[in-house]
């Protein structure tokens, strides 16, 4: 994870006076993500006596969060385009729903189902956009109604049943694993040197390959930005970033690798996430976003068409609710009137966290991905060390305030 | 006479740049003090530093205030002391009354209770000052510019005004708008209250000014007095550093066929259907011609202009826009832009720029096409087209990476020029593109003008500053309540001849 690679060298100042305090007070907030990341669990690894990073519960805090970060994704663009969603719980439960109907019910094949819920998805968010782009229905207030009515259809549709269980196919989706396609002796002559049980040789190898390719990228955009004159990261700052995150990555492929491997999640997520992070920062529709929500009448005079481009960004939201939905139903192997329920604030929370603005115009996929990861693992160890729901619903509740004060902080002290 | 105020070697640095470098100004006792620069030179910097804007601590330096040392650590702490500013964008809440606007923090209240008979009666006393009849219980975005300028004026008269500051007041007045204001800057001093103005309107300030101090890049470099006689050549020198002998540039134009032509425009206000807001508008423009648009505040100008830009502005929109001799539709924004038309907002805050941008973010935003390829991308073509506005345009910034927030007044409009210019239009209309503007930006403005229509490009300018236009211009339209009323070719435009057409409907 590139957490502070800022390939927009957007907030960097010239040649004079580029102190290193100076590049860290503006790019304090990405720092200070990271920061509390590994703060956070380095904390619970100790806390938890290693119970945390356990390959298990490493495989677990991916599954588990996989919906909320696959969320996440979407709400980051709409909280960009000066929007936001709070339906997605309810449409995520409802589409869980919908599968489990389809396919349990009516005996439908998993593929026509899953393409049938994610173009349900799609229109749904498509439906709540349609108001809030081209009637402008506050976006508050269309998906807060649509969380009622999807709450409500999806009781409706399961009678108030849990339904279940999954084909073994569908399931996978959740809780498959990538199988190795390296030959067993590589791996078993890897595990034979680490002292481990077995060890999935994919895995360890595709962790391998991310990490260096963070790493290229890293180095070629510092090139580019050298040849252009451009005042880059501090280079100490640059390469302990880099090996923080180059090693964290492979640390956690490698324990992944002494148990059963990749995730199909982890796939899903990783691919959804380098998609969204290249549509929102490299491409004309992402940055068309970011000035819809940075001052959209301006947007407008500029000749963009902001009415669908908000529409795109709920219907967006719609599909990959819908997608969240079919995972979290596929993980559970049931689909329960209750799925999904007030799970729009861990997403909205996790963007907030990630350092979007409320006001539009401003995050990055990257940060909400971070922020999704330090909720679950705040989950996670709070979890593992037996607190109270009550205690730790005010825990998080804490941190999404320090996180966002810290913003208003730190935008105060730039002003 | 003694001296009020002393600011002493104020230095004040944001990341990348000394927006002070030693400024020491004085200002005497019931006085007008003008401060004049170019854009960036730190003229607001330097005010917002006395208000406690930034905070003392945040720059270096001493001030003293009635022989007294002061540092403020935030703006009531300023205004406690009777010095009061009224910064360069306006600070009043459009959908309250002027009363409530005026005394909005400092309400009349007891025990948290409004009293509303006298938060009227004292903002009547307070309107009745600065000279504006308007009831105290209208709400502020009923009125126009002129009338909110004043009333900003009374807010900081009802605070016990020792020392006032009015940041580029004049900036969006129409000429009899701003003569009012001047009439009562006069009127305040003789009543005892001292002030300090900043504006680029250099016969406004000899108009007024008893001192100017004129600052260049975050120095000071001279300082003025009136009664040794104020010239405004001598003001340019020091603002620019060097000789201006022209106001305009010279220009030898050749406009040839018609390259746009609007024919019977009609538009009705987006809000009150019933009432017409362009009335059967046709005009042209050749290529290789500055047209003007000439017109007293509401008359319709930016609105014909805005709704021939898309239906930005208006419904029920009709008419027909010609370029090149056939038909184009201009129904929306990116259609106009394709076709070749480009606008320059008047309102380059609100309707220009995204203010938590960069400059390259704002350059490339209305043609994005030209720095992609496929909807990716291309961020170093990006930096380049930026860089090459910054040059072209001279827009004073460390870097095309700062955020726009941070330029001065003149410098963002450079960026939102820089912005349409990129769009490569046919025909670009610019609305006010001077405000606010120094007189050596300006140059370099109509420069930028001249050589569009030398290029063969048709330019439609908006401006209220009629010098400007006569300046500029080959061919000026007067409208008057949306209706173009008359047209006066290059050599027979005057002030009096274009008032007189406005009048005479
Ligand atoms: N918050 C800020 N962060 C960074 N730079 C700033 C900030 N505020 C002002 N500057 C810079 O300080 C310089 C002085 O700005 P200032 O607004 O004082 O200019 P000005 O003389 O008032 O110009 P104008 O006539 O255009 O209003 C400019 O170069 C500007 O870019
Ligand atoms: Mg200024």
């Amino acid at each position: 994870m590139a957490l502070a690679q800022s390939d927009d060298i957007a907030e960097k100042q010239s040649d004079s006076g580029k102190s290193v305090r100076e590049y860290l007070s503006s790019h304090l907030r990405e720092y200070g993500l990271l920061f509390a990341l590994i703060a956070i669990m380095v904390f619970f690894q100790v806390v938890t006596d290693g119970t945390l990073l356990r390959a298990v519960n490493i495989t677990n805090l991916l599954l588990q969060n996989s919906y909320i970060i696959i969320m996440a994704l979407g709400m980051l663009v709409v909280i960009v385009s000066g929007n936001i969603d709070l339906s997605v719980g309810s449409v995520m439960g409802f589409i869980g729903a919908l599968a489990a109907v389809m396919m349990v019910h009516f005996d439908q094949p998993m593929y026509v189902t899953v393409v049938v819920c994610l173009i349900t998805g799609a229109l749904i968010g498509a439906a709540q956009g349609y108001w809030v782009a081209y009637w402008k229905i506050p976006s508050f207030i269309v998906t807060l109604a649509g969380m009622l009515v999807f709450r409500g259809l999806s009781l409706w549709l399961l009678e108030g049943q849990s339904v279940g269980p999954f084909p073994r196919e569908f399931q996978v989706i959740a809780n498959g694993f990538v199988p190795d396609i390296f030959p067993p002796v590589i791996g078993e002559t890897i595990a034979g040197i680490f002292a481990e049980r077995q060890v999935n040789t994919l895995a360890l190898a595709a962790g391998i390959l991310a990490a260096a390719s963070l790493v290229w990228i890293g180095l070629r955009q510092r090139a580019r930005n050298r040849a252009y004159g451009i005042v880059d990261e501090p280079r100490g700052f640059f390469i302990a970033r880099n090996a923080i995150v180059a090693a964290a990555i492979i640390f956690i492929t490698y324990k992944l690798s002494t148990f059963r491997g990749l995730p199909n999640v982890l796939i899903t997520m990783g691919v959804l996430t380098v998609v969204y992070a290249f549509l929102t920062q490299n491409t004309t529709i992402g940055r068309r976003v970011y000035a819809l929500g940075g001052n959209e009448k301006a947007a407008k005079l500029s000749g963009i068409k902001t009415e669908r481009l908000t529409f795109l960004a709920f219907m967006n939201m719609g599909f990959l609710a819908a997608a969240a939905g079919l995972v979290f139903a596929a993980r559970l192997n049931t689909a329960t009137p209750k799925a999904g329920f007030a799970l729009e604030l861990d997403v909205i929370a996790a963007v907030f966290i990630g350092g979007a603005s409320m006001s539009g115009g401003v995050g990055r996929i990257i940060g909400a991905v971070v922020g999704a990861f330090l909720m679950g693992v705040l989950n996670n160890g709070m979890s593992i060390m037996g607190i109270g729901i009550d205690y730790q619903q005010m825990i998080k509740g804490l941190v999404l305030l320090a996180a966002v004060v810290f913003d208003v902080y730190n935008k105060r002290k730039q002003g | 006479m003694t001296t009020l105020l002393e600011m002493r070697e104020i230095t004040k640095e944001f990341p990348g740049v000394r927006a002070l470098d030693r400024v020491s100004i004085a200002v005497k006792q019931g006085e007008i003090h003008a401060i004049c620069g170019e854009n960036g030179a730190g003229k607001s910097t330097l005010m917002k530093v006395l208000s406690g804007v930034y905070p003392t601590g945040s720059y270096e330096g001493e001030m003293t205030f009635e022989g007294e040392p002061i540092a403020f650590r935030d703006i009531s702490d300023s205004e406690a002391r009777g010095i009061i500013i009224i910064h360069q964008e306006l600070a009043l809440v459009p959908q309250l009354s002027i009363a409530e606007n005026i005394f909005l923090g400092n309400e009349r209240a007891k025990r948290g209770v409004i009293d509303w008979r006298e938060t009227n009666t004292r903002t009547e006393e307070l309107l009745a000052k600065v000279g504006l009849k308007e009831p105290p219980t209208t709400k502020v975005d009923a009125i126009g510019v002129g009338k909110q300028q004043l009333v900003e004026i009374a807010k900081a008269l009802s605070k016990d005004v020792k020392l006032l500051i009015l940041d580029e007041p004049t900036a969006a007045l129409q000429e009899n708008d701003s003569r009012k204001l001047l009439d009562l800057m006069l009127e305040l001093k003789a009543q005892g209250v001292t002030c300090i103005i900043i504006s680029h309107k250099l016969g406004e300030v000899r108009y007024v000014a008893d001192t100017v101090t004129v600052i260049r890049d975050g120095m000071t470099v001279s300082t003025l007095d009136a009664s040794e006689g104020l010239s405004e050549d001598r003001i340019v020198r020091d603002m620019v550093g060097r000789d201006m002998t022209h106001r305009f540039p010279e220009h030898h134009r050749k406009p040839a066929e018609v390259l746009m032509e609007v024919s019977g425009w009609n538009a009705w206000h987006p809000q009150h259907a019933e009432r017409q807001v362009i009335k059967n508008a046709s005009f042209t423009v050749r290529r290789g011609e500055v047209v003007g648009i000439a017109g007293v505040m509401g008359s319709g100008r930016t609105e014909l202009a805005m709704s021939i830009f898309g239906q930005s502005y208006g419904r029920n929109i009709s008419g027909e826009v010609k370029l090149g001799g056939k038909p184009v539709d201009v129904s929306s924004v990116d259609k106009a832009i394709h076709a070749g038309i480009s606008y320059v907002t008047e309102d380059r805050k609100s309707l220009g720029l995204v203010l938590d941008e960069t400059i390259r973010f704002n350059t490339t935003l209305a043609h994005l096409e030209g720095v992609s390829s496929g909807g990716i991308l291309n961020r170093n073509e990006e930096t380049r087209v930026a860089e090459r506005y910054r040059d072209a345009l001279n827009i004073r910034t460390p870097s095309v990476f700062q955020k726009t927030i941070n330029l001065s007044g003149g410098n963002q409009q450079k960026v939102v020029l820089a912005k349409w210019l990129n769009t490569a239009p046919e025909v670009l209309i610019l609305d006010e593109p001077t405000r606010g503007i120094d007189v050596g930006a300006k140059y370099e403005i109509y420069t930028i003008i001249n050589e569009l229509a030398a290029e063969g490009k048709g330019v439609v300018m908006i401006s209220s500053e009629m010098p400007e236009l006569i300046g500029m211009c080959d061919r000026i339209y007067v409208m008057n309540e949306g209706a173009l009323v008359g047209e006066l070719a290059a050599g027979e435009a005057s002030q009096e001849k274009i008032m007189s057409l406005i009048v005479n409907e």
